[in-house]
């Protein structure tokens, strides 16, 4: 990344290219007010990146202390008045410990096939019922919308007691499949992918349907290609929600072999309530996995939820 | 080909709509109906019982509490919400060197599962935490304060622990609207000697209005729906005598076990649904008022 200053430098040699390589790097028209980075006084430069940082050690701190406070040996006073940041002798005892206590692996794995599920359900079937409903006119399209959109004012938590009854009637209570299925299809994510579809050029579609193409192939070849990154922000919420649901697996789920990770740790929690060093372990297991997933796809995440908001 | 051209675009939304049949308005259906029956978790005769279960509500004492613990969240959830995450996205919006690292940091409370970040709270407010233990470094305080057992701290607790989660959450939202403030009436306000305070008001607000009424009720809807937090910050219990439970929390209790009730959960799950829709509708009204002046 290039530093602003450096970048009005650019512009000021070269207009066009600098511009086109805004373009490029943005995605979109270069942004006005470049003229006010430059501007920016260097005392208001310290006051920002200060304030950024009481900030940023608001939002990240908790997570570092109950870090380190997993990494504590048994031997380390853990309550001292005056905190330690640092361990005295850092282990990973308390994670060792954690894995013995409960079956962290299989409430991973459980974690994971429900993740899975979600992500797969929600990109093939929102990527589906988005592009028809955008892309091909069909009768009924807008009534389709329109049952999309009540849904949403629905909360969750107001229909789990009747799903609860319909999976069990499915017979699938106590069963990670009846954690996972109903949210393989989230109308959110149907609409991201609706407003997606949305806004890809028209000419793109027409030309596919001059070469003969049938739906599904325009949809594969034309559609998918323009719409990554809203698929992507549909894979990370979709992940991110599946992994870290809590309300419907307590509610679903009764037998700790099929616990999920969020419902093991509260287990975890609850049998072990005054060993902190052991609970904060459990914690990073759950926390570090989805910290990694994100901070890999953030870039991906932040572009598409930004061409979401700047189109929407 | 004729046929085919209508018949694919129903095979492509038939799974969604499927599933919105299935899992979403047919249980919503069914809610309605249950609320109306004497339902019970383990089976047995399912007799309708009319009004009972709503006119049950009004003498719930465990209701009460929760109506009103709802209430006192969204209050204070409310304006710490619309206004700490419109903060910070001014201070993320200038292209400073290394924003995107704080962008990103700023957001890991939100992707981390309200459980763990509730079990790390948990051990903050401690009795022997970092919270109280430093406030008696620093002689603020002579006893620990006792944050997760008494029943307003444990609200207070589990709101603050909310406004934290959720900062990163509407940031982003706000970032999209401000990129869409004109730069020009900045610079227009700032010529006419405009003070940061007062652009902030006079440019800034305004430009981000309709996104503001958005999050408003983003927020009232979700402080609704609080459950994890306080299940968690509370050990599952409630607080001391389950006098800090949300409404979530009392249909988490009631749809389970053999204390189970499914009927009075699908009345109270019917009224969570009717006090979300509160804001909605209040939204709905504005926007109206907004579109025709």
């Amino acid at each position: 990344m290039s530093t602003p200053n450096s970048t009005l430098e650019e512009t000021r040699k070269a207009p066009e290219a600098a511009a086109t390589e805004a373009k490029k790097k943005a995605g979109r028209k270069p942004k006005r007010g470049f003229s006010s980075i430059g501007t920016m006084s260097p005392t208001e430069k310290w006051i920002r990146y200060v304030l950024l940082i009481v900030v940023l050690l608001i939002c990240i701190g908790p997570f570092l202390w109950e870090f380190s406070t997993s990494l504590k040996g048994a031997d380390e006073d853990i309550y001292t008045d005056v905190p330690s940041f640092f361990p005295a002798s850092p282990t990973i005892d308390n994670y060792i410990r954690a894995f013995m206590a409960v079956p962290i692996f299989s409430f991973i794995g459980n974690s994971l096939f429900v993740a899975a599920v979600g992500v797969t359900g929600n990109i093939v079937f929102a990527t589906l019922a988005g592009y028809a409903i955008a892309r091909l006119k069909f009768r009924g399209s807008k009534i389709v919308l329109g049952l999309l959109l009540a849904s949403l004012i629905l909360p969750g938590e107001a229909t789990i007691v009747s799903q609860f009854l319909l999976v069990s009637e499915l017979g699938l209570a106590d069963t990670l499949l009846g954690v996972a299925l109903p949210g393989m299809v989230a109308p959110l994510n149907v609409l991201l992918m609706y407003n997606a579809f949305r806004v890809m050029p028209e000419e793109l579609d027409q030309a596919g349907v001059i070469d003969g193409a049938n739906a599904w192939q325009r949809l594969w070849h034309i559609g998918v290609p323009s719409v990554r990154g809203t698929i992507a922000v549909v894979a990370i919420f979709s992940f991110i929600g599946a992994w870290d649901d809590f309300l419907w697996p307590l509610i679903v789920l009764t037998t700790p072999e099929n616990f999920t990770l969020t419902i093991g740790l509260q287990y975890l929690a609850g049998t072990f309530a005054t060993d902190q060093r052991l609970i904060a372990a459990g914690a990073m297991i759950a926390f570090i996995p989805i910290a990694i997933v994100f901070a890999v796809l953030q870039r991906h995440f932040f572009k598409g939820v930004e061409e979401g908001g700047v189109k929407g | 080909m004729k046929t085919k051209s209508w018949i694919s675009p129903w095979l492509f939304v038939a799974p969604a709509l499927l599933w919105l049949g299935v899992f979403s308005f047919w249980p919503s259906i069914n809610t309605i109906i249950l609320a109306f029956t004497n339902a019970k978790p383990l089976g047995g005769d399912v007799e309708f019982v009319g009004l009972s279960n709503f006119s049950y509500m009004f003498r719930d004492p465990q209701l009460m509490n929760a109506l009103l613990n709802s209430l006192v969240f969204m209050l204070i959830c409310l304006p710490l919400l619309t206004i700490l995450p419109l903060l910070i996205a001014m201070l993320l919006e200038k292209k400073l060197k290394g924003i995107s690292f704080f962008r990103t940091a700023f957001y890991t409370p939100v992707i981390a599962s309200a459980v763990v970040v509730a079990l790390i709270w948990t051990w903050l407010l401690d009795e022997q935490g970092l919270v109280n233990n430093m406030a008696q470094a620093l002689g603020l305080i002579t006893e620990p304060i006792p944050f997760l057992t008494d029943r307003w701290l444990v609200i207070f607790s589990a709101i603050s622990l909310t406004v934290w989660k959720g900062l990163g959450y509407y940031m982003i939202i706000y970032l999209a609207a401000l990129a869409n403030v004109s730069k020009d009436l900045h610079e227009a306000a700032a010529m006419d000697g405009a003070g940061p305070i007062r652009r902030f008001w006079s440019v800034t607000v305004p430009g981000v209005r309709n996104t503001m009424a958005l999050i408003a009720v983003l927020v009232c809807v979700s402080a609704l729906r609080v459950f994890s937090e306080l299940y968690i910050l509370t050990g599952g219990s409630g607080g001391p005598g389950g006098e800090a439970m949300s409404i979530v929390m009392l249909i988490q209790q009631y749809a389970r076990g053999f204390a189970g009730d499914l009927g009075y959960a699908s009345a109270l799950s019917l009224l969570l649904f009717a006090v979300t829709l509160v804001p909605l509708l209040i939204l709905g009204k504005i926007n109206k008022k907004v579109n025709e002046s």
